[in-house]
């Protein structure tokens, strides 16, 4: 960190200097993320501590640098070697590593402000991030927090409460009726007030349990009945949710900031709508689908909201669209959200230094009409899991080889890892956020594109599979996605890439092109130089530039003789291909009477012993990893012959949980 | 079928010019013996080889060598047994049961026998061991691998002590080529009784996954000894051998898969003990830095890490050829290159037992390291070893006499050794593992490396007996020896380096000590502890 003793032109030189040396990439990058210019002589805090880890953490501390802001990095004991650790200028170990006893611990990180005199605190994403209580804390103790006040960090948290609001601020939101329905009409009306198609179901029942979709009166009579009689003997609470259902909604959602001073501004959309499980895998800014009238309509719902509850600082509203274009409130995240570099890449903004300014007190610099969408970014979420089981079970390991695609223009990779980094069972399986920038939609898909063929990531399972299957889907080219998008796309789950006639042979053809290339070099050994072979191969490099019928393809070589897309390619003479016709095929494992674990987690119960009888679907234990509870059932009814496996153990992926006879 | 063909093929033009009508009916003789010979056992038995997922002598060693290299030697031998029916036609076969011969492998020789399961079984006759013997002479004479692919039910029995002689023949002969030229078996049928002690005395035994088996006695014997219930499998495949004897060094899932796999083998090793370490064309900088290395060691001493990923991060292309890779887990040896040149590695695995010494690892260790020596390949040891296993087992097994053998061969071995201590180097296995102190030419540590008699706790506990406050004890203790420090002040470490410049020092070593001389008190042979 530079000496605050020099001129501030100069203190930043020196920084951007450090920070050049930290991660060279090329200038035309940092055009496209902010063009705005941070103003040195507005003073803010001389030392913030973030409250977070990896690629967030690792956000926040570059802006600091920018800023001239010293940073502090807490940290459980096994991230004492995390990049952010190394990228703060100060570090705390705030516990072990389970987040309940380090990043959620938060007497450890009282005790790491007041010893380390940090001045602010930012929260990042997760964690204690919308925690009012945290809030509170810092307030007691004098310490900025970077993000809202806690009203409106309690006012957004609870559901009821926010739509509350949100109806009372002329917010749109989902119509409905929550309450006790007498009468199969009195159903009938209320679904006619609302406007069909309608969702019913019982009050108590949680999620889409129970749900019941009516498109027509006689619909709705149907639902009710079955409703109410569940209601009743379910739950014996009479109450019926009647609500409007939306069809194929797109999750869209608006970034607002504001400051404390009254003024709010929205900085446009982004499309959120490609989701596994209800967690976001590829984002967009701005959105394929808004019309500019209805982007102002639902940016200027966004601000009344945070007009409402005096919200300072960065959020997010979160919409739901139906195919119609109407908007619906859904909740309001009090944060910075994972996916804000798309909008400040749209926007030039960069929202952490804005955030850091507002929480200062300073009034916001831009007015609503200096609010630009220039040009089109994309962001891929690229995580440590495997595609191929549900769209993404977690998978853990060590980054043996790992090269981030910085090398590109317009590609901005946000990560908190780096070569040798263990993704661990504790924390999120998110490797990096990959976001890409380009003038149109078309030339940022490309981009990414070639961000993600470029991408070496050896060690762990990732999705950049399914991320290149997604962003070359004809329908996600054509902007036609929803929330459905995966599985109705894939109905039976991801498959990998199906290679068409002509890249097989590409494939295969460059494939026999590197088993040759290798052959050759068998025969280069010293003092038996036989063969003079000209050419580019460079068998040591995990990344194989080759033009292939006049297009440039990127391959990645996984290992050799095998072959980002994974495709196992056996290159073999004529002689041992022919030879190899009379090979036996060997007899797979018998895998329905064992139980193995799809991931690396923690057993979290057994729920079968030896000597057990289970039926087909029943229970038999439950895996936790990374936040995720997966329930492992019996393939077929059956005797449980041994189980391998206790409550609270560790298990890695593959290993053997259950036998049955 | 494709043909193998030893002599030019003759034009027309030559057949006018030089043979006469007499000479004319040798020259059918001739090409009926050699397409005879050609067909083995004949078609039925090829196709019921085929059958069995196996493939004929003669395509296993096309299949090995380079195309068009193969150079057949004998193949109009006959066997001279006239007992029992032998000497009837039928029963004679034009190069007996078994092929042999020279070739090549990327443009290096070899000698080659391949035991043909399509005559009499593949079993050994005088004359079957007198051709295996004749090529493993001339490999000797000229300095080149012999490599053997075994299947073969055993001793032609017809043949009585004429077989035996020949199975004795080949013993010796294994045992003269024993460091002088690299000798590989693998395992691709039945080796059972006396024949397994050849690949017993060769250098490396792989063998084929299913379709191999090496015993002693078979199952129904087994059966009538012992009174035990064993199958074929259990008693001698390939698991029961890479897992649990430590026999064979490697399985590979079929024929194809198990030549291809050797031919890569093969690559690593010089022809003979008077050749050095090969070299091949390295794409790898050998100054590349590894920074993954930096964090591989856990903080907390107790915790594991994997050896092999320090292993692959440093090594050419993260290329490893594991030998023993399922057999006394606890240490990790095999073939590498830096910067091209092959080298050995052996490490402990922290992963497993925690990278303890025992008897099956010393042994492992022991017999990898003599290999390298005999070989004049470089040996680059990684050391994290908490110490030598204790217990009974350990003791009546006969550690002390077993671990002696890798301290031995460690010893002994005159070759580059390259040591980094990543982590712990405990007591006596510090000194076992290619230390200073056993004429390590580069001994480096890592700032994590902690060399000592013992671990902080049973330290302690001796030192300090009855003292009330153990933990200040401990932590003094930790302060002094927990580190690479009274090591290196004594010379016994060269140097504390980066884990991330690992590579490039090694790489920059073996340039220097390609030249290395040193040589051992004349001695009619050393007496390892058997």
């Amino acid at each position: 960190m530079a000496s605050h003793g020099l001129s501030p032109s100069l203190n930043r030189l020196l920084l951007a200097l450090k920070y050049a040396t930290f991660q060279p990439r090329c200038c035309a990058v940092h055009k496209a993320h902010y063009s705005t210019v941070y103003n040195g002589n507005e003073k803010t805090f001389d030392k913030i501590l973030i409250a977070n880890r990896g690629e967030i953490a690792c956000r926040v501390i570059k802006t600091c640098k920018k800023m001239g802001i010293q940073t502090v990095a807490v940290h459980s004991d096994v991230d004492s070697s995390a990049v952010h650790v190394k990228m703060a200028d100060e570090a705390v170990c705030v516990g072990p590593a389970p987040t309940s006893k380090s990043y959620l611990n938060m007497d450890a990180i009282m005790d790491a402000i007041r010893s380390t005199g940090a001045q602010a605190v930012h929260p990042g994403y997760g964690f204690l991030s919308e925690n009012k209580e945290f809030a509170k804390r810092l307030a007691a103790e004098g310490v900025t927090f970077i993000g809202p006040d806690t009203h409106a960090i309690q006012a957004m948290g609870d559901k009821i409460e926010s739509k509350l609001i949100a109806k009372a601020a002329k917010v749109n939101t989902i119509p409905g009726f929550d309450g006790v329905v007498k009468t199969a009409e009195e159903a009938v009306k209320i679904a006619q007030d609302i406007g069909y198609p309608v969702m019913i179901k019982a009050s108590a029942g949680g999620g889409g349990k129970g749900m019941r979709i009516a498109w027509n009166n006689e619909e709705t009579r149907e639902g009710f009945r079955f409703s109410s009689q569940e209601a009743a003997s379910s739950f014996g609470d009479d109450r019926l949710l009647i609500e409007k259902y939306i069809d194929n909604p797109r999750h869209i959602e608006i970034q607002v900031l504001a400051d404390k001073h009254g003024n709010a501004l929205w900085l446009n959309e982004r499309e959120c709508s490609i989701q596994r499980r209800n967690q976001k895998v590829v984002e967009e800014a701005p959105s394929t689908f808004l019309d500019p009238s209805t982007r102002r309509a639902m940016g200027e719902q966004a601000v009344q909201l945070a007009k409402a509850v005096q919200y300072s600082s960065a959020g997010t509203v979160e919409f739901l669209v139906d195919s119609k274009k109407n908007f619906y409130f859904l909740e309001m995240n009090t944060r910075l959200q994972v996916e804000h570099p798309i909008t400040e890449c749209i926007t030039g903004l960069d929202l952490v230094e804005q955030m850091i300014r507002v929480a200062k007190g300073y009034k916001l610099h831009h007015k609503q009409e200096d609010i630009p969408i220039n040009g089109w970014a994309i962001e891929s979420r690229v995580y440590a899991e495997d595609p191929y089981k549900s769209f993404g079970l977690p998978s853990i390991g060590r980054l043996s080889q790992y090269q981030e695609p910085v090398n590109l223009c317009n590609v901005r990779v946000d990560s908190g890892i780096q070569e040798g980094s263990d993704i661990s069972i504790y924390y999120d399986p998110m490797i990096s956020k990959l976001v890409t920038y380009g003038a149109t939609r078309a030339e940022a898909l490309s981009k990414m594109e070639d961000a993600l063929d470029n991408y070496v990531i050896r060690g762990v399972t990732h999705n950049i599979p399914l991320l290149r299957e997604i962003i070359t889907h004809p329908r996600f080219i054509s902007g036609d996605i929803s929330t459905n998008f995966l599985p109705e796309v894939y109905p039976d789950g991801f498959k990998g890439h199906q290679l068409e006639a002509s890249t097989r042979r590409e494939l295969l053809a460059s494939a026999a092109a590197l088993h040759v290339a290798s052959q050759l070099r068998s025969q280069r050994i010293l003092g038996n130089q036989r063969v003079e072979v000209c050419g580019q191969w460079s068998l040591a490099s995990p990344l194989l530039p080759l033009t292939i019928n006049n297009t440039h393809r990127m391959l990645q070589l996984l290992s050799y003789p095998a072959f980002l897309l994974q495709f196992k390619v056996r290159v073999l003479s004529k002689l041992a291909a022919e030879l190899n016709s009379y090979m036996p095929e060997k007899v797979p494992e018998d895998t329905t009477s064992i139980l193995r674990s799809p991931m690396p987690g923690t057993v979290v119960a057994v729920s079968v012993k030896a000597g057990d009888t289970v039926a087909e679907g029943q229970e038999i234990c439950v895996i936790e990893a990374m936040k995720m509870q997966n329930s492992l059932t019996a393939v077929r009814q059956a005797k449980v012959k041994s189980v391998h496996c206790k409550a609270g153990e560790t298990v890695g992926e593959g290993d053997l949980l259950v036998e049955l006879e | 079928h494709p043909v193998v063909a030893a002599l030019p093929q003759s034009s027309s033009q030559r057949d006018c010019r030089w043979y006469s009508v007499s000479n004319l009916s040798v020259k059918e003789r001739i090409e009926k013996k050699r397409k005879a010979a050609l067909l083995g056992g004949g078609q039925k038995r090829i196709d019921a080889q085929h059958k069995k997922g196996k493939l004929t002598a003669r395509e296993r060693v096309e299949l090995l060598l380079d195309p068009e290299s193969f150079v057949e030697s004998d193949m109009f031998l006959e066997h001279r047994c006239s007992d029992f029916g032998m000497e009837q036609d039928k029963n004679k076969f034009p190069g007996d049961s078994v092929v042999t011969g020279r070739g090549r492998i990327n443009g290096r020789l070899v000698y080659v026998f391949s035991q043909d399961f399509t005559v009499f079984g593949g079993s050994l006759s005088g004359a079957h061991a007198q051709k295996i013997c004749k090529i493993m002479d001339q490999a000797m004479t000229v300095g080149a691998p012999v490599i053997g692919l075994n299947d073969s039910g055993g001793a032609r029995i017809q043949e009585g002590v004429e077989s035996l002689a020949g199975y004795a023949d080949i013993f010796l002969r294994n045992v003269l080529a024993s460091g002088v030229v690299p000798q590989i078996s693998l395992i691709m049928g039945p080796c059972a009784g006396g024949a397994v002690y050849s690949p017993a005395l060769t250098d490396f035994t792989f063998m084929v996954k299913d379709t191999s088996y090496l015993f002693i006695t078979g199952p129904d014997v087994v059966k009538s000894v012992t009174n035990e219930d064993v199958t074929q499998e259990e008693l001698g495949g390939a698991k029961t051998h890479t897992t649990v004897s430590g026999v064979a060094h490697r399985a590979f899932e079929n024929d194809v898969e198990a030549l291809l796999n050797l031919r890569e083998f093969f690559n690593f090793l010089p022809l003979s003990n008077q050749d050095p370490a090969p070299i091949r064309e390295c794409h790898d900088p050998n100054d590349r830095l590894v920074p993954a290395l930096d964090t591989i060691v856990p903080f907390e001493s107790t915790k594991a890490y994997d050896m092999l990923d320090i292993v692959h991060a440093i090594v050419d292309e993260r290329d490893f050829f594991e030998i023993m890779p399922n057999y006394a887990k606890n240490i990790v040896v095999g073939f590498a290159r830096m910067n091209g040149r092959t080298v050995g590695i052996v490490g402990n695995q922290p992963k497993v037992a925690s990278g303890c010494l025992d008897i099956n690892s010393s042994v492992k260790g022991a017999r990898f390291v003599r290999f390298c020596d005999a070989f004049n390949i470089p040996i680059i040891t990684f050391v994290d070893v908490p110490g030598f296993l204790p217990g009974t087992a350990q003791e009546y097994g006969g550690i002390i006499r077993h671990g002696a053998k890798l301290l031995y061969a460690f010893a002994e071995a005159t070759v580059p050794k390259i040591t980094v201590i990543t982590r712990k180097a405990y007591g006596g296995a510090y000194d076992v593992m290619s230390s200073k102190h056993l004429r390590g030419d580069v001994n480096y540590a890592w700032p994590t490396a902690e060399v000592a008699v013992m671990g902080a706790k049973g330290a302690v506990q001796i030192i300090f007996r009855g003292k009330e406050n153990q933990a200040e004890a401990e932590a003094e203790y930790v302060d002094k020896f927990a580190n690479p420090f009274p090591a290196a002040v004594r010379g016994f470490v060269d140097d504390i380096i980066e884990p991330s410049t690992t590579r490039k020092k090694i790489c920059r070593d073996l340039e220097v000590l390609a030249s290395k001389k040193q040589v051992n008190p004349w001695k009619k042979h050393a007496n390892i502890p058997l």
